[in-house]
């Protein structure tokens, strides 16, 4: 499977959790499910939204944890923090921009999405993307995403001044070339009254 | 652009930039090579015990007369390719030491003009009267092979192991 990409298009998630069940398959975490997996606004919508790690070309987990124990390998796969070296100090976890990290306590170890790095590596698609009914969560070559799909895959999002080039693509509406998110945005509680 | 800071360059995030030793791997590593020499050690010495009860083969090197003084044979006593070394040292004296140098097994040869055993590997020298070490790193003496005299040839009866030291 040379040269295909990952890409999440949210817009098309129908919150089947079929990647959460099939996450916990996989043979490098068995068991723990590594999707973060949401609901948007539960009272008023029925959307729902499934994300793998973006696996960043610059990981800020990687460069915070003061441990040494997250690792990316040659194919830009960013992996779980190594066992022997994790102190679950919850560093990653805080400064992921997309909230990817998890510590599992059972463990005391930070574990992540490693795009099933045995699958992968094997040239086999991820577990998520192997059952993913809608194509919210597709491995597949950029070929053929651009022959199906009317959006356009982006791997650049920008938070404020910070630009995040990414492994993994988002779709986003046709014609943009990256993704801007405002975090102040999302913190405004509305007038105080 | 920035240049890379120091940090960066030693705690890279990427696996294959990784050059550090962590704790752990130290620790496997010395206590895998400690077992690895304990076992070597307890081998060398079961097979120092088991070769302790063979006794030595009797067998004739050389004829008497069949080398000049300060001439040299090779043979292989008390096993096959175990070299030694027999030397006329005079008219009527024979010596014969193993040829193997005490120091890392090189082999060792006669030099008739210092009429010594050298070796040439670290420049042992050993006495060519007794096998004992004159100089050079060896710390033990030249394993020497005893010889009788029995008419026309010369027998090798056995070896002579002085592990006791110089």
């Amino acid at each position: 499977m040379f040269g295909y990409e990952f890409y999440v298009d949210t817009s098309r998630c129908i919150g089947c959790q079929s990647c959460l069940t099939a996450c916990e398959e996989c043979e490098t975490h068995r068991g723990v499910s590594m999707i973060n997996f949401d609901f948007l606004d539960r009272p008023n919508t029925i959307a729902s939204a499934a994300f793998v790690c973006f696996h960043c070309e610059d990981p800020t987990c990687a460069e915070v944890c003061p441990a040494d124990a997250i690792k990316k390998v040659e194919d830009g796969v960013v992996q779980s923090a190594l066992k022997p070296r994790c102190i679950a100090c919850s560093n990653c976890v805080l400064a992921c921009p997309f909230g990817i990290p998890k510590i599992v306590p059972a463990y005391e170890q930070m574990m992540k999405c490693d795009m099933c790095y045995d699958r992968t590596s094997a040239g086999k698609r991820p577990m998520c993307a192997t059952v993913c009914p809608s194509g919210a969560l597709a491995y597949a070559h950029p070929d053929e995403i651009a022959r199906t799909r009317r959006d356009q895959p982006v791997n650049t999002v920008r938070f404020g001044a910070e630009l995040v080039r990414t492994k993994v693509f988002l779709m986003a509406p046709p014609g943009r070339d990256e993704i801007a998110i405002d975090i102040t945005d999302y913190m405004w509680e509305g007038e105080p009254a | 652009m920035k240049p890379n800071p120091l940090w960066r360059e030693e705690f890279s995030v990427f696996e294959a930039d990784e050059r550090y030793v962590n704790r752990r791997q130290l620790t496997k590593f010395l206590t895998l090579t400690s077992l690895a020499m304990f076992a070597g050690n307890i081998w060398i010495l079961l097979k120092a015990w088991l070769r302790a009860g063979i006794p030595y083969p009797m067998r004739a090197v050389a004829r008497a007369g069949e080398i000049a003084v300060g001439g040299v044979k090779l043979f292989e006593y008390p096993g096959p390719e175990e070299q030694c070394i027999l030397v006329r040292t005079s008219e009527e004296s024979y010596v014969a030491y193993s040829q193997k140098c005490t120091h890392l097994s090189c082999a060792v040869y006669y030099s008739a003009l210092d009429r010594r055993l050298e070796c040439p590997c670290h420049r042992g020298y050993f006495s060519i009267e007794d096998g004992s070490v004159l100089q050079g790193p060896p710390s033990r003496p030249l394993a020497r092979v005893v010889l009788e005299r029995r008419g026309p040839e010369l027998v090798a009866i056995r070896m002579e192991e002085r592990p006791e030291g110089r």
